[in-house]
């Protein structure tokens, strides 16, 4: 909350700024402070799976308990929406549903960074996704993927108008499934900053500013919630939406 | 055996619960089309936003794209656009539309009780 400039507006955009971290060296390689959290997501996500199923106790401690219960939630989600052949892009969906949700919730904590907040970094991850997509209907269906495109039962006449449609719905995924993340996280850490900027501007106001302030600082508390809310639902729908394109692609329509 | 006795009713329940959870027995479509009802209506609202918006973006970048390469500046902007807000209505359709379309699915519909 520094952005409140001596001025009096709300810098509210300022805390998406890149910075570079780890001091010199990290400067020299353009090592920001975005791909620290990726790494700190990468390396809270090992610890809690390998820490967690460490001790394999029969009854499982609340660590091994959390482990266990995000691995068969995020088993059924595959099994359920792909169906049978889920199983075999389980691996991928849980990589890309705990590096979603850590990197969520890692960014809720003040001093950190949420780096699902740029549009490059949830773009990069829907074209794995889509590419993967595309190549996994490619690779079961062969040439008889692109049949995905042709809606049933309509007259043939239609066609070359619903065929483009087709496609554009298809390709408008890449746009729609990053902005949907990236707009999610950063309207909400614009909202806490915006709330934020309150606090302290309502509070120098003197003794009428008393009330508002602690208003405002309450309004703050219960987005902190909501926001908590927003990172684990984003992440969810982030991969259950890469399982329902895995289905399309896997059984066409 | 007392015990298992106070299970036995229990038991066809847990093995289509467990038959379920393997994948081996037919369920509903997608946890995804709970969720849909679910949210509140600015999560709808964003939501359409969003797929009506990223359709029209696409086909806006294409018809660019293609103007650009072949030199013929509005002529394939202006046809791509009235695509793009079909295919954007298209996805709000397929996000919110239930999924009775395909036969296999009502079946598994009917199935299940609600």
């Amino acid at each position: 909350m520094t952005a409140v400039a001596a001025s009096g507006s709300i810098d509210a955009l300022s805390q998406f700024e890149l910075h570079p971290a780890l001091g010199e060296a990290g400067a020299t390689v353009h090592f920001a402070q975005s791909n620290l959290m990726m790494i700190a997501a990468m390396v809270l996500t090992l610890l809690l799976l390998w820490g967690g199923m460490r001790p394999r106790a029969m009854v499982p401690g609340r660590l091994q308990a959390a482990a266990e219960m995000l691995y068969e939630f995020t088993y059924n989600m595959c099994v359920e929406t792909i169906g049978p052949e889920g199983r075999r892009f389980f691996p991928f969906i849980f990589t890309l549903f705990l590096f979603i949700l850590l990197g969520n919730l890692i960014g809720v904590f003040p001093y950190f960074f949420t780096f699902t907040s740029h549009i490059s970094v949830t773009l990069a991850l829907t074209l794995v996704v889509i590419i993967m997509v595309t190549l996994v209907g490619l690779w079961i269906h062969k040439l008889h993927f692109f049949s995905y495109f042709v809606p049933q039962g309509v007259p043939k006449a239609l066609l070359p108008l619903l065929v483009p449609i087709e496609v554009l719905s298809y390709v408008s995924r890449i746009i729609s499934l990053s902005v949907r993340l990236f707009a999610n996280m950063m309207a909400g850490h614009v909202m806490l900053e915006v709330f934020g900027a309150f606090v302290v501007m309502l509070g120098a106001a003197g003794l009428i500013g008393i009330v508002p302030a602690a208003f405002a600082l309450g309004v703050n508390v219960a987005l902190i919630g909501f926001e908590i809310l927003v990172a684990v639902l984003q992440a969810y729908v982030f991969a259950i939406l890469s399982c329902i394109y895995l289905h399309d692609a896997v059984h066409l329509h | 055996m007392d015990k298992d006795k106070g299970r036995q009713p229990s038991f066809e329940e847990r093995l289509r619960v467990a038959r379920e959870r393997q994948g081996l027995e037919p369920r509903r479509p997608a946890p995804g089309d709970q969720s849909d009802q679910e949210p509140s209506a600015l999560g709808i609202g964003l939501r359409v936003a969003v797929e009506l918006v990223s359709a029209l973006v696409v086909a806006c970048a294409i018809g660019w794209g293609v103007d650009r390469l072949l030199g013929t500046r509005p002529i394939f902007l202006i046809v791509f656009i009235p695509l793009g807000g079909a295919a954007g209505i298209l996805n709000v359709w397929r996000t919110f539309a239930p999924r009775p379309e395909k036969p296999g699915k009502t079946a598994r519909n009917d199935r299940m009780p609600p």
